[in-house]
């Protein structure tokens, strides 16, 4: 049969399974071969909150989404246009994420009646008409499997793990991709189990010759390369990126990393990371829970380390009160929240932005902290480095904020050259003559950082209240107001000291999107798409949350609307509110999952109404 | 080490050799109440200090909140006054990124056991080279007058008015329930004791613990009067010395023997008993400590002081650096152009 090729600009896929079925890898390898090939390109994992769930139940499933195009791309994309289901549980959780129209590939060996039962159905969907609107392959990716490895003599347990490469080989074919890429990867990854080179790689050429050969595609699409600023890129996802900016800042401060950490998801991968940098010289310290995870933190902060520690809300509710200690002793100390949907336990794997009070306010006492997020996975990079530098720089803890969306989210990094990363230059004290604890420096405010082993600066510090300039014990009334009022300057001072906010759009309009955070991508499509429409809509994203750039008021106040979108009830909007005494719009969404773009679109035209 | 902390610690100036007491000691006016067993704790510790050979600003005083933990203020040396529980954390922390350093925790029966009990239990087992001194005085001071996890069962105080109903630690074998390495017991009436103790416990590589009897006598007074005072002293207190038989009493007439695993006392003068009957303290057999240590609360038994047990196993901090000396060694030390293209990477032209 003559296979037709149609060209598109942006294709999302969904590649949907249980989690035994190596979803994840064939997404990821999906995705490094689009990169390689040019796409640009946004993902993210869909995994379930448990880790073993029982097989082929709907709490099993486990999802990676790939969007990529010829076109800039921002986000995993709203929906999908093709979805990959290897069993009954993963078309169930996942059909509502396919566009009318949207092709299904099924595997038919998962729609046996165990697996129906399992996940729910009453009678396949696959022969009730309830996929009618979709188009649906049916291909027995199990049973082509066993066939094309029958005479290797391998165990069915071995077999059944390669058949995510059957589907992996038919996507390949279906979006005209090289096989090549994975080929090598395989090599690398079973180099010391031939028979997995060969058993892998022959089913991946069997699912792409089958699709070829066969009758049941009779369409392929082409997706062409996107205009990307040239130069080295490599996919990174948020926690791999903050690792990255993190050992960099340590690299460019010439000092040692160290990180003080617990457990928590999805924030875990950043101890995971940072412990394989060992031969940066950063050292990490698995703690006994959150506050020792901090604590320890602030004692190599106290010794003259680049200090930090990475969490969750939860954590970030338990390191509250040594988060109040680093403000007191005004030591340098980063504290990365990866946000998930809260409060309590709430949603540990979904995302959410709903601890940004928590990090603006969340302490007893006056204790000012600067926050900063981060608005995409490879802008987690930037956002670490910058974290460190006010930190060390303005001896203080800092609050950096990414999500889970962000954390597990990929993209292709350009990598940056070493002389393009700001320089970070702390200085210890060493010279004894006069030295005083709490003698500020005169632009920022900061105190002198001198550290344990130098002579003649021996001192204490602590938590009680400090006399200013000696910094000794002190509980009079002047003094304790003359603190608080310096402490907060300290961090107010630091808008003096940090690029001025740029609107993205026309600078004066009808309506401003503000947002801070993941929602980053998907506000920009959102207002692009408006733009392209005639509307008079600009976009502002704030990465400083506290203290706001220095023409963040003056900005708002050039339009007529403004609109804050956040994955909340409320917060960043409530801030504006109180600064500027804006009657801001907010948007509000709370399900543990990121903005669709269509729904941001949706509420401007609300706002604008037919107004261009 | 990075280059930045070598560059500021390297110094041409020699730290002067001989220190005295009076050198350890800070301008801040002490604010303990008078005759509070803090006071002596504070003069032994400053009088070991010149003993120990360390330059002075080396030394880092880590506490937590309490009565105890006001005591870095008075040592003039690096100090962190920290919140509640957690100078164990803090000082595992500034332990693991400079080795370098002298590091001592000082908190009390509240603070470390209470409050701080998880940090205390994870540092005594990973062996961070720390020297924890203990203040117990079986009570909280500095909130006025609460039971601590010491105190004794039934204990009246102002938050047990009917008497307690907690079962006390005994924190000797906690340490040594938690892996510690180095457990000791001393007091604040017994100068000698302590400053010997105190030097045990700072030549230990690892963890040291040394739980200090401390008389708060405004909220607790004389909780330890039957082990410090000259009149009961001599009958109600073993020494545990390394080598020696557990002998005590007035006249060195009695002795701790071993019936199976349960010490008892036996008298050197009933003609039966001799000193070779008696149990031989050995301070690196770890099963016999918890024997000794088990003799606390047991009121047949005079209660033991001095060092439990001192034994060597891996520290912490000492892993932590052979693992970077291995991997810089097999992968070649780090840089910013190597880790910016590492991971899989194309090239867009
Ligand atoms: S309250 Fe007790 S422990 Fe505290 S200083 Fe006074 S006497 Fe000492």
């Amino acid at each position: 049969m003559e296979k037709q090729t149609r060209t598109l600009d942006e294709v999302t896929i969904r590649f949907a399974g249980d989690s035994g079925d190596g979803m994840q890898l064939t997404g990821g390898q999906f995705t490094n071969t689009s990169a390689a090939m040019g796409n640009d390109l946004s993902t993210l994992p869909d995994y379930p909150a448990e880790i073993r769930a029982p097989r082929d139940t709907t709490y099993g499933v486990s999802g990676f989404q790939i969007h990529f195009g010829a076109t800039e791309i921002n986000t995993p994309g709203d929906h999908c246009d093709v979805l990959v289901a290897m069993n009954a549980a993963s078309l169930k959780v996942n059909l509502r994420s396919l566009i009318d129209g949207g092709i299904i590939i099924v595997n038919t060996d998962g729609f046996g009646d165990r697996n129906l039962k399992l996940a729910g159905y009453a009678q396949s969907p696959l022969s009730d008409g309830s996929l009618s609107k979709y188009q649906v392959f049916q291909v027995d990716i199990t049973k082509l499997t066993n066939l094309a490895l029958a005479d290797m003599n391998l165990g069915q347990k071995i077999v059944d793990k390669t058949k995510n490469f059957f589907a992996l080989g038919m996507m390949y074919w279906m979006f005209n991709r090289t096989v090549d890429g994975t080929i090598q990867w395989i090599k690398e990854k079973f180099e010391k189990k031939p028979e997995l080179i060969e058993a892998n790689t022959r089913v991946m050429k069997a699912g792409w010759n089958y699709a070829e050969t066969t009758d049941i595609f009779a369409v392929k699409y082409e997706v062409k390369p996107a205009q990307l600023t040239p130069g080295k890129y490599r996919n990174i996802t948020g926690n791999q990126a903050t690792a990255l900016g993190f050992v960099t800042a340590a690299e460019k401060a010439n000092l040692d990393l160290f990180l003080g950490s617990y457990p928590i998801t999805p924030a875990s991968d950043i101890l995971h990371e940072l412990s394989m940098f060992k031969n940066y010289g950063v050292k990490t310290f698995q703690a006994e829970d959150e506050i020792a995870g901090v604590t320890s933190a602030i004692g190599a902060a106290f010794g003259g380390s680049l200090a930090l520690t990475t969490t969750s809300g939860p954590g970030v509710a338990l390191k509250t009160e040594a988060i109040g200690l680093a403000v007191m002793v005004e030591l340098p100390l980063v504290i990365v929240n990866v946000q998930r949907g809260g409060p309590s336990t709430g949603l540990p794997t979904k995302t959410e932005q709903a601890d940004l009070l928590q990090a603006v306010y969340g302490r007893n006492g006056e204790a000012p902290v600067p926050v900063i997020s981060a608005s995409t996975p490879s802008d987690c990079f930037n956002t670490a480095v910058e974290a460190s530098r006010i930190a060390l720089k303005y001896m203080t803890p800092v609050m950096m904020l990414t999500d889970g969306y962000l954390a597990n989210g990929s993209e292709p990094w350009l990598l940056p050259s070493v002389k393009d990363i700001p320089e970070i230059a702390p200085k210890f004290r060493t010279d004894p003559d006069g030295y005083m604890p709490y003698r500020r420096d005169e632009i920022t405010l900061s105190r002198e950082w001198a550290i344990p082993g130098t002579p003649g600066l021996e001192h204490r510090i602590g938590g009680l209240e400090k006399q200013d300039v000696t910094g000794n014990v002190n509980y009079e009334p002047e003094n304790h107001e003359r603190m608080i009022r310096l402490r907060a300057e300290k961090v107010e001072r630091i808008a003096n000291d940090i690029p001025l906010a740029q609107v993205e759009g026309d600078e004066k309009g009808e309506l401003l999107v503000v947002g801070w955070g993941g929602t980053y991508g998907t506000i920009k499509t959102a207002v692009e798409r408006k733009r392209k429409e005639g509307k008079s809509v600009s976009q502002l994203h704030l990465k400083y949350i506290n203290p706001l750039q220095k023409n963040v008021g003056e900005i708002l106040y050039n339009f007529k609307h403004i609109l804050v979108p956040e994955i909340n009830m409320g917060q960043l909007i409530k801030i504006l509110r109180s600064k500027f005494l804006v009657p801001a719009i907010a948007l509000n969404k709370v399900q543990g999952l990121p903005y669709r773009s269509i729904e941001i679109e949706e509420k401007i035209d609300e706002i604008l109404g037919g107004k261009l | 080490m990075s280059t930045l902390v070598h560059d500021a610690i390297s110094h041409d100036v020699v730290s002067k050799v001989k220190y005295t007491a009076k050198d350890f000691s800070s301008d801040q006016d002490v604010r303990w109440c008078p005759g509070c067993g803090d006071y002596s704790i504070l003069a032994q510790v400053q009088r070991t200090m010149p003993e120990l050979n360390v330059p002075k600003e080396k030394v880092v005083f880590v506490s937590g909140i309490g009565c105890s933990s006001r005591f870095p203020y008075y040592m003039e040396t690096y100090g962190f006054h920290s919140i509640h529980g957690r100078a164990t954390a803090i000082g595992s922390g500034l332990k693991i990124a400079r080795p370098d350093l002298s590091v001592w925790i000082v908190t009390g029966d509240g603070d470390g056991l209470s409050i701080g009990g998880n940090h205390m239990i994870h540092l005594l087992r990973r062996n961070v080279d720390v020297n924890v001194l203990l203040f117990n005085n079986q009570i909280y001071g500095l909130t006025k007058g609460q039971y601590s996890p010491t105190s004794e069962f039934g204990k009246v105080t102002k938050s047990t008015p009917y008497g307690s109903v907690d079962m006390p630690f005994n924190p000797a074998s906690l340490a040594l329930g938690s892996g510690g390495t180095f457990v000791a017991r001393s007091m604040d009436r017994d100068p000698k004791h302590l400053q010997g103790i105190v030097k045990r416990a700072a030549e230990h590589k690892g963890t040291s613990f040394v739980e200090v009897y401390q008389n708060c006598n405004v909220f607790n007074d004389g909780a330890f009067f039957q082990f410090t005072e000259k009149e009961t002293k001599s009958d109600s207190v073993v020494f545990l010395e390394h080598g020696k038989p557990l002998v005590f009493g007035k006249e060195s007439d009695k002795g701790i023997k071993l019936d199976g695993f349960s010490p008892v006392v036996v008298s050197l003068k009933d003609g039966v008993h001799s000193a070779n009957d008696l149990l031989i303290h050995n301070e690196k057999d770890s099963t016999l400590a918890f024997i000794l240590a088990n003799m606390t609360y047991n009121h047949d038994v005079p209660r033991p002081f001095g060092i439990f047990l001192a034994i060597d196993r891996p520290r912490y901090e000492d892993e932590i650096e052979k693992q970077i000396d291995s991997a810089i060694s097999k992968r070649g030390k780090g840089s910013l152009e190597k880790l910016l293209n590492s991971g899989d990477t194309w090239v867009i032209q």
